[in-house]
């Protein structure tokens, strides 16, 4: 796959040779140290869906899963997670059956921009997994590291009410 | 972020083998990058611990709990011994961050977060903890965050954990090991006030690695609160912080702990504070007796003069809550 | 079919919603182009002064590094300030990146670091190295009070307000601060330059006027002809994207000089180095009679501004505006300092002028001893006092019932401190929100293609407003299309000319320009079904048919029907273009959109923390095209008022003259956990003046008021008044 990439700047120090099972995919790629997974995913593989807000952890745009849980991407370096299991939101539908969490974003109206609508659309699903809310304000809390500027906090909390029962059984069928 | 030399030992000798004053460990990530993305750390090297065995929660012969370094904040946070145990801590790690950031974060890494003082972040400023002889900014800055005890002319950063507070009240130990061996250093004695070298947190060398946290037999299960006052509701540094743990007997206190977060380049605790609750009845006169003890001397700056009275407020809150029984 | 079907009206789902669930809506960094370079850019710590010299050889010698361009070595730009002007430039002479050696404000943009990849540009940036010379600066507005000037412009004023308040029975007088707040769209500025073989530049930018900045790229470079700018997806703006911000000409030199493509997105520490929402000292004085009814009215304000350009916005004239009063004073002056110019965020003036405004009424409510929504209605007007003129429509009146209702605000005891629960006490409070309702000339195609479908189009954006989704509506509705028949497209500047997206005027100028472009098509379908043989349409007028369910139909004879199809299929693709303009009727109304807000908060009091626990949004805003996502907008613009009323505030260190708290983790927007029940509701408005579809703007009413009424009930829960901006713990312990 498209794993050549320009010199980034490091001088003598090598890219590494990183596996990933991206999207359900098998990816081996040549990757510098310095490269987040978050650069690597937009800049590289031409997965823009994942979004660069801050790029410190403090907005939560770039929302992924590795290995089902929820991190964000910007703060993780691509050479360390090597053998690891990475959902974007690239890869939740399934072909084009959009993902119950995708379909409640759109029928609730729960975004306006855009920018932030992946992160938390996989945060809700990565909270829908960990399976710790137990209402709404559960909800509201455990959401609290994804900022939508627009302010479309309301029609989120519905979404993921409404998706989360489908939600956890499409994680199971997943496992299945 | 500068470029560096990766590595990823699989053994804790090997990891501290790799360590110098050239290289940085990496867990979780969530702080060092963020600081190696504003040029505030450029480490030469990172070792990669993540391989390391160290990720494990169990039982220790005294009774207590050894967390292992790389354990993330969610997984001790939610670990059933620790809820049930130790509700200070799991409630405390869980007023920090977002749950993204918490999957990530380490115990270990918890420990060594940096201040989140602006000047240190702003490479454009002055700042004598990211650049010793370079000057406070904040000292007569914008420190509306900032210190209002243990500060020095040099630092008047503040430690930015929830997590610690609850550890210090709960005097944990941290388990270190160093290419001479392990040592265990008492949770008080971890983290140091700034003095004249604030570019120093703690007392770890650079080659020495956290490889535990081990928490002592008591939790304080029954009697204890934490309290995060903040600017919103969530996914905000504290501006006072407080861990609260009693042990009662009927209303009368026969032990007690109390750290605050918030206002010290470490967690703040103070012997006297919690020895005047000992043998009171758990009200607020004597609250308020340990509030202003723990608080004595405090020195305000221009922008926080708000925070001796609001940590007063939020010690006699979370003592009262601790008292009237942990909130599951 | 039924006029019900109509797409008019209805709660459609935003027809872009499922390429943004996807992650496939691609925004302005996200542009893919073989040979791409990055540019990081350098920006100044110093607040005023000079460069003395720049030293990139550490920067130039990373590998991957094609160019440090700084003010020695950029390609030639204009030289005077009239192609730098905007169309929403401020008066004055506009900020030029990389002009000359002057430092005019802390953050400025220095040097544009460009590599082959991102990362080797972000860290050859760390590696450049400026020399300064500092001059003194202020960064202070409260320092420089005695040396304000007058904002350009006249503000109204009318009556003799100095005597009516000295004779007033009663007189409230207090100041009101607001301080400087970043717009922080989560999607970061960024400019994608794709060179094209022959020297054109087609760029994909993050704006909301493609137009706008495609001529300001061809002046300012002297590029007429060659430019083209794209903005299909933009990730927030507010405002942020109504002036070309620093990354777009940084990212054109770049390509300009390596004849390369290049993509400059910048940090969100960079996000806090243009332009935001000025801080401003307010002050008001009212006189009133003891039953509350206005005498005398005097509000003014000091806003700061840049040294190079004076920011104006419309801070006091809705004093002037909202009620009855014969006697009123407004005053508005400008303080420069060495800052950058700020830059219309979200009801520009009225967010933080009718929080004074509105603060000032409740406090003249408690002076009178009534109820502050009684003030409210004993000081109603249908007349616009500054322009003399009726409102064109204005069902406040309604709003203010309707909300109260729905508020349960008929059981609200006056006394502050008066509720209470377990450690929490409660308070209501209310406020008026009030927008203009305006109209730009814009244009519009539409074409009827082959294949049946309507495709629509026009160079506005949508920022998150739901232009795709409103657009299609009033489209479909005029052809009697389903609204899955037509496409909307936007954000290309080489379409019809738009005005900026911006003042919540968009469906009301677009909107019109698609209906007049539709209805103009309509036409031609007419024109062209006359022309098969043995036409039932022969003779007909546009009255004679209707447009239904992708059929023209006779009304004299229903039986009488072609498809859209079929008559295409004869006269091939079919198209019409339109410009709308306000309409001369337009010129004896006054015009404006309202709002009646109701919020409770709880306060702990202990620690001074608040939660706003309830809001009601009452909104008068003409016809309402998808009260879905017009709706989405209001309860937007609620959590603004809340980010307003208790979080947003931008630090300065006054002695760096710099901004401190540059980024997300300190500069505080609400969360998910602040956000608790938020009603929004419309009004029935009819309005045949404001335009053709009478639909007025929602993106700007929905803050308006929010953050008077929290601070309202934080008052009658606490009976503490906290007038400046924002309400932090601190302030209430």
């Amino acid at each position: 796959m498209s794993a050549r990439h320009p010199c980034t700047g490091g001088g003598g120090i090598a890219a590494r040779p990183v596996t990933l099972e991206l999207n359900g995919q098998h990816r081996s790629l040549d990757v510098e140290p310095w490269t987040t997974l978050l650069d690597l995913l937009r800049e590289r593989l031409g997965l823009t869906g994942t979004k660069k807000g801050c790029d410190h952890g403090q907005c939560g745009a770039c929302t992924v899963l590795v290995d089902g849980k929820r991190i964000n991407a910007c703060l993780a370096l691509a050479v360390m997670c090597d053998g690891k299991r990475v959902t974007t939101i690239e890869g939740l539908a399934r072909g084009d059956q959009l993902h119950p969490m995708q379909a409640a974003f759109v029928s609730h109206d729960a975004f306006q921009c855009g920018y932030c609508t992946p992160g938390q659309i996989c945060s809700a699903v990565g909270l829908v997994a960990e399976g710790r809310a137990q209402g709404r304000d559960d909800i509201r809390e455990q959401m609290s590291g994804n900022i939508c500027r627009c302010g479309a906090y309301p029609n989120i909390l519905a979404a993921i009410e409404e998706a989360a029962p489908q939600t956890r059984a499409w994680l199971e069928e997943g496992e299945r | 972020m500068n470029p560096f030399d990766y590595a990823c030992p699989s053994s804790v000798d090997e990891a501290v083998a790799l360590a110098g004053p050239d290289s940085r460990f990496i867990a979780g990530g969530t702080n060092i990058l963020d600081l190696m993305k504003e040029n505030v750390l450029r480490p030469g090297r990172l070792i990669d611990i993540t391989r390391l065995p160290l990720g494990e929660i169990a039982s220790t012969l005294e009774g207590g709990l050894r967390i292992g370094a790389l354990v993330s904040n969610s997984d001790l946070a939610w670990h059933p011994e620790v809820q049930h145990r130790y509700p200070l801590l799991a409630q405390a790690i869980l007023s920090g961050a977002s749950a993204q950031l918490r999957n990530m974060a380490t115990t270990g890494g918890n420990l060594l977060q940096r201040t989140r003082c602006w000047y240190f972040y702003d490479t454009g400023t002055p700042c004598n903890k990211r650049e010793p002889g370079s000057g406070c900014g904040a000292r007569d800055g914008v420190n509306r965050m900032h210190a209002i005890l243990g500060a020095s002319d040099a630092c008047v950063a503040v430690h930015p954990s929830d997590m610690c507070v609850a550890l210090a009240a709960l005097e944990a130990r941290v388990q270190v090991k160093g290419p001479h061996g392990e040592r265990s250093i008492l949770f008080e004695d971890f983290h140091r006030l700034p003095g004249d070298q604030p570019e120093r947190d703690n007392v770890l060398a650079d080659d020495e690695l956290i490889t535990a946290v081990e928490l002592p037999a008591e939790g304080f299960a029954n009697h204890s609160a934490y309290l995060k006052v903040r600017e919103r509701a969530s996914y905000a540094f504290a501006l006072v912080s407080v861990a609260a743990a009693l042990d009662l007997d009927g209303n009368t206190i026969r032990r007690a702990r109390l750290a605050l977060g918030g206002v010290a380049h470490k967690p703040w605790r103070r012997e006297k504070a919690e020895a005047l609750l000992v043998g009171r009845r758990a009200e607020d006169g004597a609250f308020a007796q340990a509030a202003e003890a723990l608080l004595e001397g405090s020195q305000p700056l221009t922008y926080n003069a708000f925070k001796p009275e609001l940590a007063r407020r939020a010690i006699i809150r979370a003592l009262t809550d601790a008292a009237g029984g942990t909130a599951r | 079919m039924t006029p019900s079907t109509s797409p008019m009206g209805q709660p459609l789902d935003r027809v872009d919603g499922p390429l943004k669930v996807t992650g496939q809506a691609r925004y302005a960094a996200e542009f893919e182009i073989p040979g791409l370079l990055y540019g990081s850019v350098v920006n100044g710590t110093i607040a005023r002064g000079r460069v003395i010299a720049i030293d990139s050889t550490a920067a130039e010698a990373v590998p991957g590094v094609r160019l440090v361009l700084t003010h020695e070595n950029r390609p030639p730009i204009a030289s005077y300030d009239e192609p730098y002007e905007d169309e929403d430039a401020a008066e004055g002479s506009p900020f030029r990146p990389l002009y000359n050696d002057r430092v005019l404000y802390s953050g400025q943009p220095l040097a544009l670091v460009v590599a082959e990849s991102l990362e080797a540009a972000r860290h050859a940036a760390s590696l450049v190295r400026i020399e300064y010379e500092a001059e003194p600066h202020q960064t202070d507005l409260a320092l420089v009070r005695d040396h304000a000037h007058p904002a350009p412009g006249e503000v109204p004023s009318r009556g003799h307000f100095e005597d009516a308040y000295r004779g007033a029975a009663l007189q409230v007088e207090h100041q009101y601060g607001t301080p400087i707040e970043h717009h922080n769209p989560m999607e970061p500025h960024a400019s994608t330059v794709h060179y094209q073989p022959g020297g054109e530049l087609l760029i994909h930018d993050k704006t909301q006027g493609v137009q706008n900045c495609m001529q300001y790229v061809e002046k300012v470079f002297g590029l007429q002809g060659k430019v083209r700018v794209c903005a299909p997806f933009v990730g927030g703006a507010f405002g942020s994207g109504l002036r070309p911000q620093y990354q777009l000409p940084l990212a054109v030199m770049a390509a300009l000089r390596l004849k390369r493509s290049v993509r400059v997105e910048l940090k969100r520490q960079q996000m806090f180095t243009f332009g935001y929402r000025p801080r401003t000292l307010q002050r008001l004085a009212i006189g009133a009679s003891p039953n509350g009814q206005l005498e005398a009215l005097f509000h003014g304000s000091l806003g700061q501004t840049s040294r190079f350009e004076d920011f104006t916005e419309h801070e006091v004239e809705w004093s002037g505006a909202l009620y009855a009063c014969d006697n009123v004073k407004l005053e508005y002056e400008l303080g420069s300092l060495d800052v950058y110019t700020p830059l219309d965020m979200r009801a520009p003036g009225a967010a933080v002028g009718v929080y004074a405004l509105e603060m000032a009424m409740d406090e003249v409510a408690y002076a009178a001893a009534i109820d502050p929504l009684q003030l409210r209605l004993r000081n109603y007007t249908d007349i616009n006092g500054n322009q003399g003129k009726p409102y064109s429509s204005k069902e406040l009146r309604a709003c203010y019932e309707q909300g109260a209702e729905r508020f349960g605000w008929s059981r609200r005891p006056l006394e502050p401190r008066s509720l209470r629960e377990g450690r929490e006490l409660i308070g209501w409070g209310m406020a008026t929100g009030v927008w203009e309702a305006m109209q730009m000339p814009a244009s519009a195609k539409a074409c009827l293609e082959s294949d049946g479908r309507l495709v629509v189009s026009s160079a506005t954006a949508d920022i998150g407003t739901g232009t795709y989704t409103a657009m299609t509506q009033i489209a479909a509705d005029a052809l009697g299309l389903p609204v899955d028949k037509v496409e909307f497209r936007l954000g290309d500047s080489a379409l019809p000319k738009a005005p900026l997206e911006g003042g919540s005027a968009t469906v009301s100028s677009v909107g019109s320009a698609v209906s007049r472009a539709c209805a103009s098509l309509r036409q031609h379908i007419l024109d062209a079904a006359q022309q098969t043989p043995a036409s039932p349409f022969t003779g007909a007028s546009l009255d004679d048919v209707s447009f239904e369910n992708g059929e023209l139909i006779s009304r004299r004879d229903p039986q009488a029907r072609v498809s859209l199809a079929q008559v295409i299929q004869t006269s091939g693709t079919l198209e019409a273009e339109a410009r709308a303009e306000p309409g001369e009727e337009r010129k004896k109304w006054a015009t404006g959109t309202h709002s009646a807000v109701f919020a409770e908060v709880r306060v702990d009091e202990a620690l001074g923390t608040v939660r706003v626990t309830r809001v009601v949004s009452a909104v008068a805003a003409g016809r309402v095209v998808n009260p879905k996502t017009a709706a989405n907008q209001i309860t937007g613009g609620v959590v603004w008022g809340i980010g307003m009323a208790l979080q947003e505030e931008t630090w300065t260190d006054h002695r760096l003259g710099r901004f401190m708290n540059h980024n997300l983790a300190e500069y505080h927007v609400p969360v998910n956990a602040d956000v608790h029940d938020i009603e929004v509701f419309f009004v029935e408005e009819e309005d045949s003046v404001v335009n053709d579809l009478g639909s007025k703007g929602v993106g700007e009413i929905g803050i308006v008021g929010v953050a008077a009424a929290i601070a309202n009930a934080i008052y009658h829960a606490t009976g503490k008044r906290v007038r400046d901006l924002p309400i932090t713990p601190d302030k209430l312990i």
